[in-house]
């Protein structure tokens, strides 16, 4: 039995498990780490699609991997590469573009064509969203304490927390419970007055979530995105060379040589639980393998109605786990092109196709978009975010060609009639179709396309729902409610059994800190 | 009448450069950068290929049946050894062993070198020459130099050379036509990446870069200034005359003098050679221990973010390299000082070339090193490391 008995077993490669798993290994733990899929990555994979063209096939921007991590795992040693990903281009329907680059000089002459307010504005609000992000980087950082715990480290916890929050000041900390609360349109317009400026801003409030632009909560996921750009001073953020699924890779090569052992094509039926005790899991193939424990990267439904028995649990914990929002929301297409797109706005290959092309014309534009999601239709015109990693990285596609990255959202996971091949198709054309309205050459540079639904994001990766956050980053699911009440510190009611995904705090994005934090309260209890 | 000169590329950087971001270099000027932040230009470096103006490098032919002598009275390497298309690194130094220069020997043909360095170097050749039958010529302003650097250099120099390019191995050269354009092409580089250095008469230098810069479009190939290749030449661990050290010839106190055992360059130094410049010098000093090294100092991301959170700032890097001076300490008593250092973004860390007194150069050493956070001069810790920082094995492959 002693070749098959690990100090720890991680169920899942994403990135948070192979974050977690390294961490264990670091400390001397003997750990195994089981992924279903025959790579790494999880939603962080790199993939050859088309012969000679590389995808990114899910995730395909870093901008939020903890720089702690970056350091502690030495993961620039074992490949992590970043690219810079520098200006946001917005094409617009009047046949006239606005982009945001690098410099900020150069961003404002761009602004203050359309808007010298906006203009004025720009520096100010990126002043206060730094502050938010500085407000919430600690917090990002720490194991949550429950509030109605009366434990002296949940206590401790809440003091540190009330701490922190007191010496942010009245007027950040107001700042910070309107960004918490209100949408992210009402937000941003309390600071501009260029529509597509706001469209583009606001856009990053809603990926990932089920919510439009005028949704209240929006404004957070905003921020959430905004806490690459205090990191971004040391620029971190961009593109990773050979695409997001060698961040996986350069996570998984820190694990191994910390000592972590990783089976691919090894899926986990069950964990094994004896007296309120995990002491393994089982895989489907009916190995096993035992350890003191059992770490889950899965989302929360995956980890506790379905790896376990939920009869194991208590029905609060099972009630809060139904009702845990997953509605995966957003879709994927990827092109093969035989040459670059020309956009009728500001033809020819210029720098604005170097960095995030963002299809988000107007507010209303993404409010309708989300309109026909909420009846249950994906969106006839959908917002788009889009990059072209084969320029910055031509190694991705053949001499002269490109693949070229489009999440899309609205593609609601419970679309009406379900998702069928034809609809997926349609949902495929409905993308082209609105990005050819920019590009009209775009069609004929087609080699090859995939197109990915949320049926076929929690198919191929597992997460339920789709949701690339397994779970909105919706404030009644965060920080001491993710996943559920009482069980947000990585910890569950079966002992030795743990959770790491980015179902638990802080939450999605390639950021590994939830992978992190949980090792961290795993080590702690090892005693 | 200008001060600066301009290089033979200028009709084709000057319109890039976008901010207005020049510099002087060597009489020239050249681009800083063509963006205001190096960032694209330096992951062209890394990740594609990157085409940088390096025009300004002083260039001297020499040839005749001495031609051999001169060089080998001159630079610490054995140029006897030097073949027929190879390129050598070496220092050369004064009489007392300390290095005037740092730069390349090329041999063009039997008799025939071209040498390449930072600073002039005619009259110091020629005082060398007395006696020997050997020609100068000072080629630096009819020949402009290119440096095509980056993992993809290779992919676009083959698709405009008349010859095998591919072949070519690590620090050889070759003569050929590149788009139809006479050119030597050597393999060599500043920044421990594969690549290779282009020297071409000055007057076919823009259709050089034309031609280049067609070819290597679907490469990413991105023309790149002195601020993107200075983070990568001291990832690399290369040091630069009057940066990381000062000229034999112009130092003013024996002080800023250093010796290539000093410099971290003492395999320049060839135990078993005839005669030349510095020879005893050297040999004595190989004997005994060097007082000063050069090393690499790796600086400590979360002592930076203290000193920052001090003050409740998030961390800063300097978007570009740094030159100043700064003094490095062990347990508060000064036993160096950093020449050049910048964030290197391949390695997510902050990096400094340091000048320690013996014994705090070993790898590992905790020392501390100046760092100014707002408007406080504080300590930031650092840790010493093994040249150079950035190793990879494409540069010889």
């Amino acid at each position: 039995m002693s070749a098959s008995r690990y100090d720890a077993i991680v169920i899942g490669a994403g990135h948070s498990g192979l974050v977690a798993a390294a961490y264990l290994a670091r400390a001397g733990l003997r750990t195994l780490v089981l992924e279903r899929r025959p790579v790494v990555g999880g939603a962080a994979v790199t993939e050859e699609v088309f012969p000679g063209f590389r995808f990114s096939v899910f995730s395909y921007v870093v901008s939020l991997l903890r720089p702690e991590i970056i350091r502690e795992l030495d993961l620039p040693r074992h490949g992590l590469r970043i690219l810079p990903l520098e200006s946001t281009f917005t094409p617009l329907e009047n046949g006239d573009y606005l982009v945001t680059w690098a410099d900020p000089d150069e961003t404002r002459r761009e602004v203050y064509r359309h808007s010298p307010r906006d203009a004025d504005a720009l520096p100010l609000f990126d002043r206060l969203m730094q502050q938010m992000a500085l407000a919430v980087k600690p917090i990002l950082d720490m194991v949550p304490p429950d509030p109605t715990s009366l434990a002296p480290s949940d206590v401790a916890g809440m003091l540190r927390l009330g701490k922190h929050f007191r010496s942010l000041g009245p007027e950040r900390f107001h700042a910070l419970y309107r960004l918490l609360t209100m949408s992210a349109a009402d937000f941003l317009d309390e600071w501009f007055e260029f529509d597509p400026l706001k469209a583009t801003k606001s856009a990053s409030g809603i990926i990932g979530s089920f919510l439009g632009p005028r949704s209240p909560g929006s404004a957070y996921v905003l921020l959430h995105h905004y806490m690459g750009e205090i990191d971004g001073a040391f620029r971190a953020w961009g593109f990773q060379q050979g695409g997001t699924g060698a961040v996986s890779e350069a996570i998984a090569s820190a694990a191994r040589a910390f000592g972590a052992e990783i089976r691919t094509s090894a899926p986990v039926a069950r964990v094994l639980v004896r007296d309120g005790r995990a002491y393994g899991v089982a895989l489907e193939s009916g190995d096993e393998f035992e350890a003191r424990v059992v770490v889950s990267g899965l989302d929360p439904r995956r980890t506790f109605t379905e790896l376990v028995d939920p009869k194991e649990l208590p029905d609060d914990l099972i009630e809060a786990v139904r009702r845990y929002r997953f509605r995966g929301s957003s879709g994927k297409v990827n092109l093969a092109l035989d040459g670059l797109p020309d956009f009728t706005c500001l033809p020819g290959p210029g720098p604005h196709l170097r960095g995030a092309i963002s299809i988000s014309p107007s507010v209303e534009y993404l409010e309708r978009a989300y309109d026909d999601a909420k009846y249950g239709e994906f969106s006839r015109s959908p917002y788009m975010d889009i990059v072209i990693p084969s320029l910055i990285d031509p190694t991705m596609a053949p001499t002269g060609k490109h693949v070229m990255s489009i999440f899309v959202q609205y593609a609601p996971y419970h679309v009406n009639g379900g998702w069928t091949d034809e609809k997926r198709e349609a949902f495929g054309d409905a993308v082209i179709d609105t990005l050819s309205r920019f590009a009209p050459n775009l069609k004929s540079l087609i080699l090859h396309r995939q197109v990915l639904t949320p049926a076929d994001i929690e198919r191929i990766t597992g997460l339920s729902e789709g949701s690339i956050f397994q779970g909105e980053l919706a404030l009644q699911q965060l920080f001491f409610l993710r996943p559920a009440p009482a069980w947000a510190k990585y910890s569950t009611p079966i002992r030795g059994y743990w959770q790491c995904g980015s179902g638990t705090h802080p939450g999605g994005g390639i950021m590994g800190a939830s992978g992190r934090l949980a090792a961290r309260r795993i080590l702690a209890s090892w005693g | 009448m200008a001060m600066a000169a301009v290089t033979p590329l200028h009709p084709r950087t000057a319109p890039l450069v976008r901010a207005g971001t020049w510099r002087r270099w060597a009489g020239f000027v050249v681009a800083s950068g063509y963006d205001p932040h190096p960032d694209r230009e330096y992951a062209a470096i890394r990740s594609a290929a990157a085409l940088i103006d390096i025009s300004p490098l002083y260039k001297y032919r020499i040839a005749g049946p001495d031609a051999v002598r001169l060089l080998d009275r001159v630079v610490t390497r054995d140029v006897t050894r030097c073949r027929v298309d190879q390129a050598l690194y070496t220092t050369w130094c004064d009489g007392a062993g300390k290095v005037i220069d740092d730069g390349m020997v090329s041999r063009l043909d039997d008799t025939t070198f071209l040498l390449t360095g930072t600073t002039p170097s005619l009259r110091w050749l020629s005082m060398n020459a007395v006696g020997l039958d050997v020609a100068l010529e000072d080629r630096s302003a009819a020949t402009a130099t290119l440096a095509l650097q980056g993992p993809l250099s290779r992919a676009v120099l083959e698709r405009v050379a008349e010859d095998d390019v591919a072949s070519l191995r690590y620090f050889r050269l070759m003569h050929t036509k590149l788009a139809g354009i006479p050119a030597i092409v050597s393999r060599t580089g500043y920044t421990r990446d594969l690549g290779y250095e282009l020297w071409v008469d000055a007057e076919r230098a823009v259709a050089l870069w034309d031609a280049l810069m067609a070819a290597g479009t679907p490469d990413g190939i991105t023309p790149a200034g002195i601020w993107a290749l200075d983070t990568a030449r001291i990832e690399a661990g290369h040091i630069m005359a009057d940066v990381d050290y000062h000229s034999a010839h112009l130092a003013l106190i024996e002080s800023r003098k250093s010796s290539p055992f000093e410099l971290g360059l003492g395999w320049t130094v060839s135990p078993d050679k005839g005669p030349f410049n510095g020879r005893r010098a050297l040999e004595a000093e190989r004997e005994a221990r060097p007082r000063w090294r050069l090393v690499g100092l790796e600086v400590n991301r979360e002592s930076v973010e203290r000193l920052f959170a001090e003050h409740g700032l998030p961390p800063r890097m300097p978007a570009v390299p740094w030159r100043e001076g700064r003094p490095v300490y062990r347990l508060g008593r000064q036993v160096g000082y950093a020449t050049s250092g910048c964030w290197s973004p391949l390695l997510q860390q902050a990096i400094a070339l340091a000048h320690v007194r013996a014994p705090y150069h070993e790898p590992g050493t905790r020392l501390t090193v100046e760092w100014t956070v707002e408007h406080r001069r504080r300590q930031a810790r650092a840790r010493v490391v093994p040249l150079p920082f950035f190793d990879p094995e494409r540069k010889r492959a």
